[in-house]
C-alpha cells in the first residue's frame, strides 16, 4: 500500500473512537475491579483463590477482570465492516488484552504485598497498542520495548509464569531474576528487551532490522524476513537516538516499525510542555518515511495500521513511524503519586477503555457472546493466579548464579596468579570469588 | 629465553635490548627466599592447564614464531589490522564493519581500505554521524546473529556511545539472564597524538574499564595488532580494541601463516631481573627507548606489554614481580582513575608479599592535552622520566 494511503488513513483515524459509555471506578492505585451492576453486560466479581499457604492474606484476592460497562450510548457508533476481524481473531485479541490488564493489576497487588520491588511501570490502558501490533506479527519477528515491557512480553508469547517470576526476582524468571521489571528478554520469543533508559532500545531494534536486511542481501538467505517493532513513548521522541535511528532506518530501508505509545506524559512532564511540535507522526516525513497517527485506544484501528506497516516493512519498502494516541490509567510507575494529571483528562480516556470498547464491538457484531468473554476472563484469571503461585513457589537465585552470565565466554574474567583461568576456580561456580 | 618467549615477541631489529653478560648492577632486593619463578611468562604446564580445561582461542606457544615461519612479510600496523579484519571477514560471512567513513573512504586511518570494494557496502557500512545509535545498531545486530566490528573514528567519539557500550554491550548479556550474547568488537584510535588537541587525545580505557562485562585489549605492534583483532572478532564477549593514533605506521615482519593471539594474555617483551615494567600501547615503545639507555647503564629491566587492559594477566605479571620485587607501571592514562590505578591496586592485592617497595606508576598529568607542543610533551610520560624512575627504584631511592 502506498505511503499516501497510510497517511490518509491517519487522518481518518483521528475521528473519535467507538464510544462505549463505559466507566471505570478506579480509585487510583488500588485494585481495578468495579462492582457496578448498571448493565447486564458484565459484572465484576471476587474470586476466592485457594493457595497452599493457608494464610488469610492469600485468599480473597480480587479478580482483575475489567469493570462493568455503563448503559449503552444513545447514538449508534459507525458500523465497522465485519471483515475487519474474524471471531477467532477477535477472541484472540480480547484474550490478549485481558491478559495484559489482569497481569498488570496483579503486579500492583503483588508490589503492595512486597513480592516485587524497585521500579514497576504498568501498562493499564495501553493494551490496544501491544495487542494490536504484536498479534499482527509472525513468530520470527522481533520486538523491542522499554521499561513498560510486561505486556509486550506477554503479547509476544512469553509465559506469564516467567514474567511474574522475573518480577519476583526468582531463578525461574525469564532472565533468571537478573533483569527485573525493566529488563524482560526472551530469545525464544524474540523479545530484545526491556531497557531502563529511554531511547536505548531503539538502536538495538534497528540493529535487528539491519540483520534481516543483511541476511537477505549479504548472506542471501531469503527465508529471513523478520520485521522488528520498536515500542517507546512520547518522551523518547525528543531524544537523539530516536531521530538518529529514524534517519538510518529510512536510509537503508530497514524492515522496522517505530511504534510511539504517546500517552501524553513522561512521568510528570506533559508532552505539550516538552515538545515543540507535538504531532510526533509528522516527524516521519522529515526522515522520508510515512508517519501515521492512530487511535491507540481502539485495537482494531491499531491492528489495521499495524498490518499495513508490518507488510510494508516485510516487502522491503522500509520503515514506518506510527504514533498511537493512548493513555496509561495508572501513574508512571507504582511509586508515582500521579498528582499532576487532571481528573478531566483521566476521565476522558477512562471512557475509552480499549477493553470495554472491544468487548462492546464483539458483542454488537455477534462475534462473541457474553459467555465466551466470561470464559476468557476466567481463563486469564486462572493463568495469572497460577503465575503468582508459580513465582511464589520458585526458588530465589542461589549465590552460585552471581557470576555466571557476566560474560558469554567466562575466560573474560582473565588469568589468575596461578596461571589458570579464573573461571576455573571453584569459587566461581560458588559465586564467592571476587572479580 | 624460553621458546615461548621467542614465539610471542616480535622480532626487534635492535639487539641492544638483550642484556649484556657483564657489568650488571645488583639491585638491593631483600633475600625473601621467594618462589623460584621461571623466566618465561608462560610455562608449558600452565599452557597445558589452560588448553585442556578450555578451548582457548589461541595459546601463545601455538602462534607461529618467526624462526619456524616461512618467511613472513613486512607490514605496517594499520595494514596488519586490516589483514586480520579481512581474513576474519573472508572466513565468516557474519562479520561486518560499521562506522564513519569505513567504506568508500577506506577508514580515516586506512584500517578498512579496500574492504568495501571487496565485501560490499552492506558489510562495510558507512554510517551517518551518530555514534550512540550506530553502536547500538551494531549491538542489536550482534544480539541477533551477526559479528559486528564498530569503529570509532577516534576513540574519543565513543564517549557519545557510552550509553550503548555500558548498558547494552557490557551489561545486556547479564540482564537477559545469559540469553543474548554480544559478540561485538569496538575499536578505534585513541591516545595522545601530535598536537591533536584535547578532545582528540583521550584515553577511553580509563572510562570503560569499570563497565562489567567488557573485555579490553590494546595493541602496540603489527604482530599483536593482527592477532588481537582476529581474537577479538572470534570472541563471544564484547571486546574493546584500543589502537593508538601514532602507531599506525609502525613496521614489522609478521608471519605469513594465520595466527590468533590470546585476548587475556600479556606479552613478555624483554626478560630481565632488576625491575618489572608494565606498559601498553604507545608507552611500550617509550619504555623500549628508555630501556636502551638503561641497559647501557647496566640495568636489566623486564618489560611486559600487558595487552589485556581488562582483565589483567595476573600470571605473567605476578611471575615477573616475584622475580624482580619491583614494579613500575608506565601508562598514557591520566593519573586519576586510569589503567595504572587499577593495576596498582591489583598488584597490591595479589603480590604485596613480593614487593620491596610500593608499585610505582608513571602516568599522564590530569590535564586536558594542550595543543602547544611543549605543553603536550609535558603532559605525557617521556623516556627520560622512565630512565630516572628505574634508576631510583633500583638504587633504593624510592
Amino acid at each position: 500500500m502506498a505511503a499516501s494511503s497510510l497517511a490518509s488513513r491517519a487522518v481518518a483515524s483521528l475521528s473519535p473512537s467507538i464510544s462505549t459509555g463505559a466507566s471505570r471506578d478506579d480509585a487510583g492505585s488500588s485494585s481495578v475491579v468495579g462492582f457496578h451492576k448498571r448493565s447486564s453486560a458484565f459484572t465484576g466479581r471476587r474470586v476466592r483463590i485457594s493457595s497452599g499457604h493457608g494464610s488469610s492474606a492469600a485468599h480473597g484476592r480480587r479478580s482483575c477482570v475489567v469493570a462493568a460497562t455503563a448503559a449503552p450510548v444513545k447514538e449508534s457508533p459507525p458500523k465497522i465492516a465485519d471483515a475487519l476481524v474474524t471471531r477467532e481473531e477477535g477472541l484472540e485479541l480480547y484474550e490478549d488484552m485481558i491478559l495484559g490488564r489482569c497481569f498488570e493489576d496483579m503486579c500492583a497487588q503483588m508490589y503492595y504485598r512486597s513480592k516485587m520491588f524497585g521500579f514497576v511501570h504498568l501498562y493499564n490502558g495501553q493494551e490496544a497498542v501491544s495487542t494490536g501490533f504484536v498479534k499482527a506479527l509472525k513468530k520470527d519477528d522481533y520486538i523491542c520495548s522499554t521499561y513498560r515491557d510486561h505486556v509486550h512480553a506477554l503479547s509476544k508469547g512469553v509465559p506469564a509464569r516467567q514474567v511474574m517470576s522475573e518480577l519476583f526476582g526468582k531463578a525461574t524468571g525469564c532472565c533468571r531474576g537478573q533483569g527485573g521489571s525493566m529488563h524482560m528478554f526472551s530469545k525464544e520469543h524474540r523479545l530484545l528487551g526491556g531497557f531502563a533508559f529511554i531511547g536505548e532500545g531503539i538502536p538495538v531494534a534497528t540493529g535487528a532490522a539491519f540483520n534481516t536486511k543483511y541476511s537477505r542481501e549479504v548472506l542471501k538467505d531469503l527465508s529471513v524476513d523478520a520485521v522488528t517493532l520498536a515500542f517507546f513513548g512520547d518522551g523518547t521522541c525528543n531524544n537523539g537516538q530516536f531521530f538518529e535511528c529514524l534517519n538510518m532506518a529510512a536510509l537503508w530501508k530497514l524492515p522496522i516499525v517505530y511504534v510511539v505509545e504517546n500517552n501524553l506524559w513522561a512521568i510528570g512532564m506533559d508532552h505539550f510542555r516538552a515538545t515543540s511540535v507535538p504531532e510526533i507522526w509528522k516527524k516521519g516525513e522529515a526522515f522520508g518515511m510515512p508517519g501515521v497517527h492512530v487511535d491507540g485506544m481502539d485495537v482494531l484501528k491499531v491492528r489495521e495500521v499495524a498490518k499495513e506497516a508490518i507488510a510494508r516493512a516485510r516487502r522491503g519498502d522500509g520503515p514506518t513511524l506510527v504514533e498511537c494516541e493512548t493513555y496509561r490509567y495508572r501513574g508512571h510507575s507504582l511509586a508515582d503519586p500521579d498528582e499532576l494529571r487532571k481528573p478531566e483528562q483521566k476521565n476522558k480516556y477512562a471512557v475509552r477503555d480499549p477493553i470495554a470498547a472491544f468487548k462492546k464491538y464483539l458483542l454488537e457484531n455477534g462475534l462473541a457472546s457474553e459467555a465466551d468473554l466470561k470464559a476468557i476472563e476466567k481463563k486469564i484469571d486462572e493463568i495469572v493466579e497460577d503465575a503468582v503461585e508459580f513465582a511464589d513457589a520458585s526458588p530465589l537465585p542461589p549465590r552460585s548464579q552471581l557470576l555466571e552470565n557476566v560474560f558469554a565466554d567466562p575466560r573474560g574474567f582473565g588469568i589468575g596468579p596461578d596461571g589458570k583461568y579464573r573461571c576455573e576456580d571453584p569459587a566461581f561456580t560458588a559465586g564467592t570469588a571476587e572479580v | 629465553m624460553a621458546a615461548a618467549g621467542a614465539a610471542l615477541a616480535p622480532i626487534i631489529e635492535n639487539r641492544l635490548l638483550l642484556p649484556p653478560n657483564a657489568g650488571r648492577i645488583r639491585c638491593s632486593s631483600s633475600a625473601r627466599g621467594a618462589l623460584v619463578v621461571r623466566g618465561a611468562a608462560l610455562s608449558e604446564e600452565s599452557r597445558k592447564n589452560r588448553s585442556s580445561a578450555l578451548k582457548a582461542v589461541a595459546v601463545k606457544g601455538e602462534a607461529p614464531n618467526l624462526t619456524t615461519a616461512k618467511s613472513g612479510h613486512e607490514i605496517l600496523l594499520f595494514d596488519a589490522l586490516r589483514e586480520g579484519l579481512e581474513e576474519e571477514m573472508a572466513r565468516d560471512p557474519t562479520v561486518c564493519v560499521i562506522g564513519e567513513d569505513v567504506g568508500h573512504y577506506g577508514g580515516s586511518y586506512k584500517v578498512t581500505k579496500g574492504l568495501a570494494e571487496k565485501f560490499g557496502d552492506l558489510r562495510v557500512l558507512d554510517t551517518p554521524i551518530c555514534e550512540n545509535s550506530f553502536t547500538g545498531m551494531g549491538i542489536g545486530a550482534a544480539m541477533t546473529g551477526l559479528r559486528t566490528v564498530v569503529e570509532g573514528m577516534n576513540m574519543g567519539f565513543l564517549l557519545l556511545a557510552y550509553n550503548q557500550i555500558s548498558n547494552n554491550a557490557g551489561m545486556l548479556h547479564y540482564t537477559s539472564g545469559g540469553q543474548f550474547k554480544i559478540p561485538i568488537v569496538i575499536r578505534g584510535p585513541g591516545g595522545v597524538g601530535k598536537q591533536l588537541g584535547a578532545e582528540h587525545s583521550q584515553r577511553l580505557e580509563s572510562y570503560f574499564q569499570s563497565v562489567p562485562g567488557l573485555q579490553m585489549v590494546a595493541c602496540s605492534t603489527p604482530y599483536n595488532a593482527k592477532g588481537l583483532m582476529k581474537a577479538a572478532i572470534r570472541s563471544d564477549n564484547p571486546v574493546i580494541l584500543y589502537e593508538h593514533v601514532l602507531l599506525y605506521n609502525l613496521k614489522e615482519r609478521i608471519p605469513d601463516e594465520e595466527y590468533v593471539l590470546c585476548l587475556e594474555e600479556a606479552e613478555l617483551v624483554r626478560p630481565g631481573k632488576d625491575v618489572t615494567i608494565l606498559t601498553y600501547s604507545r608507552m611500550r615503545h617509550f619504555v623500549l627507548q628508555a630501556a636502551k639507555t638503561l641497559v647501557e647503564r647496566g640495568y636489566d629491566p623486564e618489560i611486559i606489554d600487558i595487552r589485556s587492559l581488562k582483565p589483567f594477566d595476573l600470571f605473567t605479571i605476578g611471575n615477573s614481580i616475584k622475580k624482580t620485587h619491583k614494579v613500575l607501571i608506565v601508562e598514557e592514562c591520566m593519573r586519576t582513575g586510569g589503567i595504572g590505578a587499577s593495576l596498582r591496586a591489583a598488584i597490591v592485592d595479589n603480590f604485596w608479599d613480593f614487593l620491596d617497595g610500593r608499585p610505582e606508576c608513571l602516568s599522564s598529568q590530569d590535564v586536558p592535552t594542550p595543543y602547544a607542543a611543549t605543553l603536550e610533551d609535558a603532559t605525557v610520560v617521556q623516556p627520560a622520566q622512565i630512565v630516572v624512575k628505574v634508576e631510583q627504584m633500583c638504587q633504593g631511592l624510592v
